[in-house]
């Protein structure tokens, strides 16, 4: 592994890395402008990028906007994640046939191949979140094996944050906005009117030293790796919101009743956004669906949402059928019931609940008022 | 998320909507090995999984038994499913009864409705070891009196040394029980006069009330368990649906101590 | 053989009570025994004698029509059997059937009330007992109405 930050790609090289990586087999996921928004999808080359566009994210409010250069990766974190990789929207599980008594016949599972992918473009709030779904689906007692093929294999190429967006807190969270491990390539960009255009690289792994291997790298001089760390510092600077996680789980805990959950109901539609677009969010629904001839049966999984009314269904109704028992479990899982389920908080700080809320409501906005009801620091929103 | 096929070996109507089905691996004599309180996530035909506690004899793993109560279209078709019929199991999932912790004690069990299914494994278990225990008490409220599940094992139950008591929310005058809400047959049983461990199991209103009523006869917290009941789907930990509180209930349960769980069944909708 | 008041006083129903007082009421009250099947209450009639069981059970019914008798609570040892004749207008509201040969302490329920009328801290103190078994009895009687074990109704 070479020293941190010690060497540098020209902008002009850039597609060196997409024909090192195609050359061995990867097919690359990357940000690319789709629907006016930043998407992850597969991509061929630096064409595909978004050069020169921004976003301007707030409660419920995203815009891609111009920038006055041609910056590679000069966004933070659109409406996707990589969660759908580590976990599909929706799959199935099996098929099997259906004998005339009801017997299921021989189940054939729908095998998962190891993954070719490699993510270009991995935020390092997003590689926690990628860290925390492992914790979930991998470190229990019944390990998914199918997550595991999935992430075997999968090539990481990090890039980490030149600025930070209008709702992203990973600060607070202790997840970013710079990533020291988790990924095989970790690119800081830098444009220096002086120097030019240009990607200060960190190798994470062998197999990201092998890529590098192929790429037209000269050595960092000093002034390039005090660009990057300067840049680094930009984007810790930025924050748009901030979350107070001293003693986050017994505050939540022990605020239960507050009467700040009637508040947020009244605003929240249920419509499970923040879950669809939280990138640690997990939970699945599993059914079982016959044909019409009742001869053959399969399995599906897909992403369900602690939002559904359906969700917490048992015998004689839902426990949660109000609208402030749903948000009140959204936002105690996420931040305080996760830590004892899974050992670390389930928030990287990436905002997307915040932007993609259509009415706004911000996690941070709701925490604080918790915190300042029992008379501590911090103003009421 | 493939479960293995068990075919039903025979099976039992126990009251209107419920059945006992006894079932073993194909072309074997297994059942499951499992420990009391655990269940399995059990599928008939494609019309998807539920969660199901094991009601049978733990020491006993030539058969898997189930006891199931009709109340949806994927009970409907387990308790639909005939000898020779496959069912998928998967499992068993959960924390267990117990029944070694309360050894030294004396032990109420507290079943209220087809709560009595996953008690009867613990029952059997007490039994087995009865020497190791002192009083065994059996309070079971059900219904009426043709709702009450178990009839023979209730006489055998208490002919080996459990003290049986139970009761029915009303009857016709056939029925010479007591007629009543379980809790009423605590101060009968004389609770107050030992020191007993409990294990509770039945409709969360049951449980919470019932505890309370043993915790006023000096039942303490942490020597009371109970089998709570959450929307339980993949019975691994990976679905998220079963959450109570900081706890999920496939892996952190069914069975909890009441000291750790009260303060959760207290919040309301959680 | 012991005297009346002394076996009530080992009641819980009564515990506290001044020997006073318990005389006063076990004034009122004799023993009696009765055989499995007896009619002790019944609907309608005047509440003019309550019971106290000391041994045996006794079964609170309502008839209905084509239903017969329909069981909705067993009472056993210590407890109290009716209430009626404590408020006006003084008439049963069930029917009480011996389940078994009982043993019961008869109370003539004018002879009580009259003695309350008179001896106010007598009336109070048996009012204070009996309104902590109408409380627990009240409180059972909900849970029972919950019908908690019945099919999918919303008992969470």
């Amino acid at each position: 592994m070479s020293p941190p930050g010690s060497q540098v790609l020209a902008r002009e090289d850039f597609d060196s890395l997409f024909e090192a990586l195609a050359l061995r087999g990867y097919t690359v996921v990357g940000p690319t402008i789709r629907d006016r928004a930043i998407v992850y999808d597969e991509i061929r080359s630096a064409d595909d990028l978004p050069a020169g566009w921004t976003d301007e994210q707030d409660g419920g409010h995203y815009r891609l906007l111009a920038r006055d250069d041609d910056a590679l990766f000069g966004y933070n974190v659109g409406p996707q994640s990589w969660k759908a990789y580590q976990l599909p929207a929706e799959r199935r599980l099996w098929r099997a046939r259906l004998e005339p008594d009801g017997s299921v016949g021989e189940i054939i599972e729908d095998a998962v191949p190891p993954s070719r992918h490699a993510f270009l473009g991995v935020r390092s709030c997003e590689l926690a979140a990628m860290g925390i779904l492992d914790r979930v689906l991998l470190g229990g007692s019944h390990p998914d094996p199918a997550e595991r093929a999935r992430r075997d294999g999968v090539l990481v190429i990090a890039v980490q944050c030149g600025q930070a967006g209008g709702t992203c807190f990973c600060s607070s969270m202790g997840t970013g906005p710079t990533a020291g491990a988790g990924f095989d390539l970790a690119l800081t960009e830098v444009l220096d009117s002086d120097r030019g255009h240009y990607f200060v690289v960190d190798c994470g792994s062998d197999t990201g030293a092998e890529i590098l291997a192929d790429l037209p790298l000269v050595a960092a001089a000093k002034v390039q790796q005090d660009a990057a760390r300067a840049a680094h510092a930009r984007a810790a600077a930025q924050m748009g919101r901030e979350l107070d996680t001293s003693d986050l789980r017994d505050l939540l805990y022990r605020n239960l009743e507050n009467p700040r959950w009637d508040e947020v109901a009244e605003r929240c539609l249920t419509c499970g956004n923040c879950t669809m677009v939280c990138p640690t969010c997990f939970c699945t629904t599993v059914e079982d669906v016959t044909d019409l001839q009742g001869e053959h049966v399969e399995r599906h999984m897909s992403w369900d949402s602690c939002f559904t009314i359906d969700y917490s269904h048992i015998a004689g109704g839902s426990v949660r059928s109000s609208a402030r028992s749903r948000y009140r479990q959204w936002m105690t899982h996420k931040l305080a019931t996760w830590i004892d389920q899974f050992g670390s908080s389930g928030c990287v700080g990436c905002g997307r609940c915040i932007t993609w809320c259509p009415v706004g409501i911000d996690i941070t906005e709701e925490a604080r008022a918790i915190r300042a009801s029992e008379g501590g620091a911090g103003a009421p929103s | 998320m493939v479960g293995r096929p068990f075919v039903v070996r025979s099976k039992r109507q126990d009251t209107a909507d419920t059945w006992t089905l006894e079932l073993s691996a194909p072309g074997s004599e297994s059942g499951l090995t499992f420990a009391p309180g655990q269940f399995t996530m059990l599928a008939a035909g494609g019309t998807g999984e539920v969660p199901i506690s094991i009601s049978g004899d733990p020491s006993n793993s030539s058969m898997l038994v189930h006891t199931v109560r009709s109340v949806g279209l994927a009970t409907a078709a387990i308790c639909g499913a005939e000898p020779g019929q496959a069912l998928a199991v998967r499992g068993p999932f959960g924390r267990a009864w117990p029944v070694e912790r309360l050894e030294g004690l004396d032990v109420v069990a507290c079943a209220g409705g087809i709560g009595l299914a996953p008690l009867r494994p613990a029952i059997l278990a007490l039994l087995a070891r009865r020497e190791r225990y002192g009083r065994l008490v059996l309070l079971y409220g059900a219904r009426t009196p043709d709702q009450l599940l178990f009839a023979d094992d209730l006489a055998n139950w208490s002919a080996q040394g459990f003290e049986v008591h139970t009761t029915v929310d009303s009857s016709g005058p056939e029925w010479l029980g007591h007629v009543g809400v379980i809790t009423r047959l605590i101060g009968r049983a004389g609770i107050a006069k030992g020191h007993f461990g409990a294990m509770l199991c039945g409709p969360e209103i049951m449980m919470r009330v019932t505890a309370g009523a043993l915790a006023d006869e000096g039942v303490e917290d942490e020597l009371l368990y109970v089998s709570a009941e959450r929307n339980m789907q993949c019975g691994i930990g990976h679905c998220g649906h079963c959450q109570l509180g900081p706890t999920l209930v496939c892996r952190d349960g069914p069975v909890y101590s009441w000291a750790a769980l009260r303060r959760w069944l207290e919040v309301r909708e959680l | 053989m012991r005297r009346l008041e002394q076996v009530l006083a080992e009641i819980p129903t009564f515990s506290g009570l001044e020997d006073s007082q318990l005389k006063l009421i076990a004034g009122c009250g004799q023993n009696t025994r009765v055989g499995a099947g007896a009619l002790l209450l019944r609907e309608g009639e005047a509440a003019d004698t309550f019971y106290l069981i000391r041994r045996g059970r006794i079964a609170l019914e309502v008839h209905a029509p084509g239903a017969g008798a329909l069981r909705i609570e067993t009472l056993g040892a210590d407890e109290v059997v009716g209430w009626s004749w404590l408020f006006a207008p003084y008439r049963w509201q069930l029917d009480a059937r011996a389940l078994e040969p009982c043993s019961l302490v008869a109370f003539d329920a004018a002879c009580l009330r009259g003695k309350a009328e008179e001896d106010h801290e007598l009336g109070y103190q048996l009012m204070v007992r009996f309104a902590a078994n109408l409380v627990e009895r009240l409180q059972a009687t909900r849970f029972q109405l919950l019908d908690v074990y019945g099919n999918a109704r919303a008992t969470l």
